[in-house]
């Protein structure tokens, strides 16, 4: 990849003393311009919490603090309930996980090799609702998940998690590719088709359940609108919820300070797994 | 839909052995064999129809009653669409999404178009563009919001700091009803650019180094082969990026409810925040499941026009 594609400007170009001072100068501005746009935010964030209250308020602001003083995120963690709210959000996120998982796999697996009567009509149903914005029925899936009794209750992210169209296809493609005669095999050897999904398909499948996974765990902890509507209990919000409901009420550096607590998660699995998410966002581009 | 219907039951009773492995098993192992299948379906099934059918027939059923939790329903005709008309925030809600989603476009597309141009020409430090970019699409949105929210701040935020710094006058931001939305705009377009710039990125790698050979042998300037070559070469993700765009940021909700309130004087009232409204400020459930219904016609559209688009592609690759 590195060199061997012909790009806009050609090689011959960028050879010369001229081109190469100009690619250079673009490079340099180019790396400015990122780390002022991206990078720069997050480091005013991660260092606004470390100042004193009189210091944040200050103009002109100062670039370092001048004392690194770590009381805002201490108190971050004890004043706003921060274990509280970290925890549920990891129960809601890792429920929707497992159970997108679990019954999104099955159903899948389900389309796309048993050939359940009406599997046709089902699978159309399910890819419609990829038209259907979630967003825009957040009130009417509020009354039935009220009517079920779930509010204040993990069961009414983890449920509505598993009504996801698109993780459900992207299983249900990567079955599809998987060749007849490895089933069959297993099948011959007398395996129910439960051991044949569980010892010979999902091993197989392990780059789509790890891509199905991530957007799982990410949706689930990014979400705002839904958890707002659904815990109105304080103790049950995760911390998305609880950041916006408390930030009216507490010093700016605390506010700041549980902000960051509330990102590292993310930016954690980012950095960890950056290739594979990179390489997935990618791939959709051009696999459609 | 009804073919789709007919098909299946069709295949079962006159077209037994046309696909070849399973000759032609007895009924009853038939039946366990549709058991098996269903006992695998069932729980997404389940979930489906609770939380994604029901859920649009219920929207359009609640849209013609007065529906209060607990009470029973009264159909009303269409009283709920004429009050929600009458609503002056109605038309304030409409505007402001209608703007923001083509300041989204225009902003919001263009810099990662140019972002992903250049990153395209870069051959040092492609992995660090590439995390960097992406870094805030991993920031939670509320924390993007919060965040923005601070450096929006007419006192010491770092927005007007910047302004100072480099002797320009200072605005109001998410402060000013003029400056509200566009405010509202960027802190969308830094928080979501991440994916647009690597889709984009990964569509122009695609492009055959020839056709940049053969139009600089014609004698084509650089933005001539960016409009010639790139722009054309591209033209469908371009189209599939701009329609995501649109169907997401008609939907916006969470920046005007942490940053600004949907204010100041409505300014940033959207139609999402006032479904969310009617629903837990005003409890009108129909009223917020007729404005629901409205949006998603309107959505509905653009979703179509994605999923054609995207088919279509499919079967030409």
């Amino acid at each position: 990849m590195s060199g061997g594609t012909r790009t806009l400007v050609s090689p011959a170009v960028l050879a010369r003393p001229r081109g190469r001072a100009v690619y250079w100068t673009v490079f340099t501005g180019t790396v400015l311009l990122f780390a002022l746009a991206f990078l720069f935010p997050v480091y005013w964030m991660v260092t606004g919490a470390l100042k004193s209250p009189d210091e944040v308020a200050r103009t002109p602001p100062a670039l370092v603090p001048e004392h690194w003083r770590t009381t805002g995120y201490t108190d971050a963690w004890d004043l706003m309930q921060l274990p509280t709210h970290l925890g549920n959000t990891v129960v809601q996120a890792a429920g929707a996980w497992i159970f997108q998982l679990v019954l999104c796999t099955a159903a899948a697996y389900a389309l796309s090799r048993l050939r359940p009567a009406f599997g046709k009509v089902i699978l159309g149903g399910i890819l419609a609702t990829l038209m259907v914005p979630t967003q825009a029925l957040v009130v009417p899936k509020y009354l039935t998940v009220a009517d079920l009794g779930l509010l204040n209750d993990p069961l009414a992210i983890w449920l509505p998690a598993v009504a996801n169209a698109f993780n459900l296809y992207l299983l249900k493609r990567f079955f599809d590719q998987i060749p007849r005669d490895v089933l069959e095999a297993a099948e011959i050897d007398g395996a129910g088709q439960l051991r044949v999904l569980w010892s010979v398909v999902l091993p197989m499948s392990r780059p789509v359940l790890g891509v199905v996974s991530i957007f799982a765990l990410v949706a689930v902890w990014q979400d705002f609108l839904w958890p707002l509507m659904v815990f109105s209990d304080t103790d049950e919000q995760p911390i998305s919820v609880a950041l916006v409901q408390l930030s009216q009420n507490i010093p700016l550096t605390v506010l700041i300070a549980a902000m960051v607590i509330a990102s590292v998660p993310m930016v954690a699995l980012f950095l960890v797994f950056q290739r594979h998410i990179i390489a997935g966002i990618s791939a959709g581009s051009t696999k459609g | 839909m009804t073919k789709t219907v007919e098909r299946p039951a069709e295949a079962v009773r006159t077209r037994p052995a046309r696909t070849p492995p399973p000759a032609r098993k007895p009924a009853r192992r038939r039946l366990a064999a549709q058991g098996r299948a269903y006992a695998f379906l069932l729980g997404g099934l389940l979930c489906f129809a609770l939380f994604s059918w029901y859920p649009a027939i219920r929207a359009i059923v609640i849209a013609f009653q007065k529906y209060t939790p607990g009470a029973d329903a009264e159909w009303v005709g269409t009283d709920n669409f004429t009050r929600v008309f009458r609503d002056p925030e109605f038309a304030d809600a409409w505007r402001n999404t209608l703007t923001f989603t083509a300041l989204a476009l225009l902003i919001g597309f263009a810099v990662p178009f140019v972002l992903a141009l250049v990153l395209n020409e870069l051959r040092h430090a492609k992995a660090f563009f590439r995390v960097v970019v992406y870094l805030p699409v991993m920031i939670p949105p509320v924390v993007s919001a919060l965040l923005w929210k601070w450096f929006y701040d007419p006192g010491a935020g770092l927005a007007n700091e910047a302004l100072r710094f480099l002797h320009l006058p200072t605005s109001n931001w998410s402060n000013g009803a003029d400056t509200a939305l566009v405010s509202l705009v960027i802190v969308a377009t830094w928080a979501t650019m991440g994916g647009t710039v690597l889709i984009y990125l990964a569509a122009l790698q695609s492009v055959p180094g020839e056709l940049y050979e053969a139009a600089e042998l014609d004698g084509a300037s650089l933005p001539q082969r960016v409009r010639h070559v790139t722009i054309p070469q591209t033209r469908f993700v371009i189209l599939m990026l701009m329609l995501l765009q649109i169907i997401a940021t008609m939907q916006v909700f969470t920046e005007p409810f942490v940053i600004t309130g949907g204010g100041p004087e409505n300014a940033t009232v959207t139609v999402l925040y006032l479904i969310y409204k009617y629903a837990f400020l005003y409890n009108d459930f129909g009223g917020a499941c007729a404005l629901s219904v409205m949006l998603l016609l309107l959505l509905g559209l653009f979703s179509a026009g994605y999923l054609r688009l995207t088919r279509s592609e499919g079967e030409d690759a």
